[in-house]
């Protein structure tokens, strides 16, 4: 296979949903075909350089995003692009240049204390894998000092706290405190879950409120683009 | 082809709901023979009697305010014997083979069309209201218009693109000045035809008009072995009557083979018991004596068990189509049709509410789901019927074929296997192991039609914007061009089939 067929199928991949040999992708007509990670590797192995896989994976996901923006896709359907770019990036990940990565930042994510659910927490992951960020997922129920010990550890870009329940969700705000108490007052929070919103967030010093996986990813571009 | 080889529009499978237990069953089965044998059916016409009586039922003449009327006993034996011929699986043709029907007794599959011939035909426009602090409303006005060919027109395109439609009964009554009895089926049929490509249904005015409509239907059908149209008969007027001029439509239908409903509808409380074992005795009692004479005349005459049975108003005794009991005995019925092996004929998605607003969508929704889940193969009356049967709103049917899809969802069999149980353990521990979540899983079944879809006029803000959605929605449908015959075919049907008027289709056009 040629490098461009290579990278023509890595990209058609990642559009398609189709991680490895074993999944059927967008159509189900893709199983017992190399997917997503087979063409990583082979890409790899093929000499191509990481940085214009990573190129590749970016064009890839702007494409989904605009199949899902007309409707074409829907969520699930964006989430196992995302999911195939999330998985790859570990494979990825070591091979390029130390320093280098993808350059979009790294985010921290978090379901406070008291609180176990997770749903719409793994759903921004796999969206933010998807989009090149970084993920430190510490999982559900964290007390507020852990979060604070891994933001000194691992010196996020972001910040994600997620909660359900009206009774977790003021957890949150013990959350903010202490992490600017701590003086990381230059990370930036986001806070996201059923009964948040955008004046509870201003109320606990969180700097964005969002609606939803998607919704995380444009807030996030926004700051970005601000700094 | 045989029937076996054919496609067929798809149905849906049922597990039925059965309210009556085996006994229960026998019971109201032999209540039924009781009243065929003790008490008969008394017969208006002559013709239906002669054949009764060749065919073995104790027939004796009577007198009824000077009008001569025939008593007709049925021997139990006889009419269990005469059930035998009685066809299980009915084939009802379409113009598009792809929409052919298969109705068979055995299995719970369930079609949904059209019925009635209502007299009023309700037309809708948005219009915006305001209240004060700014708020403003979109709501629909309506305006009523006698029925007519070009309704009819109107309303058989709008049926051909509503995706839940399987079959369309005709369903605005044509009032024009130029139909006559004597031309009014084979306009009926033809109007229909012209604008939809599946089964047409329809009743006969007019017996001689017979030939012509089935000349017109051969014509139309293209050499296809199954007319794409059949027709409803109701010679019973309750209790336990029959009616001349039905009872001959029944013989001369009988006789063609060509599919027939043969129905009841008795108004439980003032022309049946209100009760439901009382109704559903008598009903059947009434149904298998028109089905007895069908096959008597015709043996092996495919036939419908039509069942239409009605719960009368306690204020007005009119009919009732809103209360529970309009779905129980409906759910009775096809129990019994099922239990003698014949495919039913019944009623779902009509209520007393006049207007679309949240007391139809009430009403339409509980019978769907209750009628349907008995499993009766055929239910008529599904789309657009408002005010009881006497209205029909095209913004009624689009917003019914939304519920409609919604009730077949939930209803739907579950359909999987043990691979399908080892592929879902599997699921579970590849994302129990992984990301705990199951987006793949979910692509895979949406591919296989196994995900439903919410309800199709979804508000994304505070506002409930349904109707402005379905009327939105109804509005693009009939700006489409229609399906339409050839006019090769066209000008063979005018050419052989007299009694045809010019038909302004609902554009305006004319065919």
């Amino acid at each position: 296979m040629s490098r461009k067929e290579t990278v023509r199928d890595l990209e058609h991949s990642i559009i398609m949903g189709h991680i490895d040999s074993d999944d059927e992708g967008y159509d189900g007509m893709m199983e017992g075909t190399p997917g997503t990670m087979e063409l990583v590797e082979t890409a790899l192995e093929e000499g191509i350089d990481p940085q214009d896989i990573l190129t590749v994976f970016n064009e890839a996901m702007d494409q989904v995003g605009v199949k899902f923006e007309s409707g074409e896709y829907l969520l699930p359907d964006m989430l196992a692009s995302a999911e195939c770019v999330g998985e790859a990036m570990e494979i990825l990940e070591p091979k390029l240049a130390a320093g280098s990565g993808t350059g979009k930042g790294k985010f921290l994510i978090a379901t406070v204390k008291g609180d176990l659910h997770d749903i719409g927490k793994n759903i921004v992951i796999t969206m933010l894998k998807g989009a090149g960020y970084q993920v430190k997922d510490l999982g559900i129920d964290v007390p507020a000092d852990d979060i604070v010990a891994a933001v000194r550890e691992y010196q996020p870009d972001y910040v994600g706290l997620s909660a359900l329940l009206t009774t977790t969700m003021i957890e949150m705000e013990h959350v903010v405190k202490k992490i600017r108490e701590a003086g990381f007052n230059g990370v930036k929070i986001f806070i996201g879950g059923a009964p948040t919103s955008e004046e509870f967030a201003r109320k606990i010093g969180a700097d964005k409120h969002c609606r939803d996986a998607m919704d995380t990813i444009e807030k996030i571009e926004e700051t970005r683009d601000v700094s | 082809m045989s029937d076996d080889a054919m496609e067929y529009r798809e149905p849906l499978k049922v597990k039925p709901v059965e309210r009556f237990s085996s006994s229960q069953i026998e019971t109201v089965h032999r209540a039924s023979m009781k009243l065929l044998a003790e008490t008969g059916i008394s017969c208006a016409g002559r013709t239906a009697s002669e054949v009764y009586r060749a065919g073995g039922c104790r027939v004796e003449e009577t007198k009824k305010e000077s009008r001569t009327h025939w008593q007709v006993y049925f021997p139990t034996q006889l009419v269990e014997e005469i059930l035998k011929l009685v066809p299980s699986r009915v084939v009802l043709g379409a113009r598009d083979p792809k929409n052919t029907l298969l109705l068979d007794a055995s299995s719970p599959s369930v079609y949904f069309g059209t019925g009635s011939e209502a007299n009023v035909y309700l037309r809708s426009q948005l219009k915006k209201f305001s209240a004060e602090g700014g708020h403003t409303i979109q709501y629909p006005v309506f305006t009523e218009e006698p029925g007519s060919i070009k309704a009819l027109c109107e309303s058989a395109h709008l049926m051909q693109q509503l995706d839940q439609v399987d079959f369309f009964i005709r369903n605005v009554n044509i009032r024009d000045e130029s139909v006559t009895p004597e031309n009014k089926d084979v306009n009926v049929f033809f109007a229909s035809l012209l604008h939809t490509s599946k089964h047409v249904q329809g009743g006969l005015t007019d017996p001689e008009a017979l030939p012509a409509v089935i000349r017109m239907a051969r014509l139309i059908g293209g050499g296809q072995e199954h007319l794409p149209i059949s027709f409803i008969v109701c010679p019973i007027k309750s209790p336990l009557s029959m009616v001349a001029d039905s009872s001959e439509k029944v013989i001369s239908i009988a006789r063609q083979k060509v599919p027939m409903v043969i129905s009841s509808s008795p108004q439980g409380g003032s022309t049946a018991p209100i009760q439901e074992e009382g109704i559903t005795a008598q009903i059947n009692a009434e149904i298998l004596a028109g089905i007895v004479l069908a096959q008597l005349a015709g043996p092996g005459a495919p036939v419908l068990y039509g069942s239409v049975p009605v719960r009368a108003r306690l204020d007005t005794l009119h009919d009732c189509y809103g209360a529970p009991e309009f779905v129980r005995y409906a759910m009775d019925c096809a129990q019994m049709a099922r239990w003698y092996g014949i495919p039913c004929y019944s009623s779902a998605g009509v209520g007393d509410a006049k207007r679309p607003g949240m007391q139809a969508m009430a009403e339409k929704l509980y019978s769907y789901l209750g009628t349907a889940s008995a499993g009766a193969q055929y239910i008529h009356y599904a789309f657009g019927l408002l005010a009881g049967t006497n209205i029909f709103s095209p913004l009624q049917a689009v917003l019914d074929n939304a519920s409609v899809r919604l009730a077949k969802d939930i209803l739907r069999t579950a359909d999987f296997d043990e691979e399908g149980v080892d592929a879902a353990v599997q699921e579970i521990q590849t994302a129990a192991a992984g990301s705990g979540m199951f987006v793949r899983g979910i692509r895979k079944q949406l591919r296989r039609n196994r995900v439903s879809h919410p309800y199709e006029f979804v508000s994304e803000d505070e506002e409930d914007r349904v109707f402005a959605m379905a009327q939105q929605k109804l509005d693009s449908y009939l700006a489409q061009e229609a399906e339409g015959l050839s006019e090769a075919v066209i000008r063979q049907v005018r050419g052989q089939i007299p009694g045809l008027l010019p038909i302004e289709t609902w554009k305006g056009g004319s065919l």
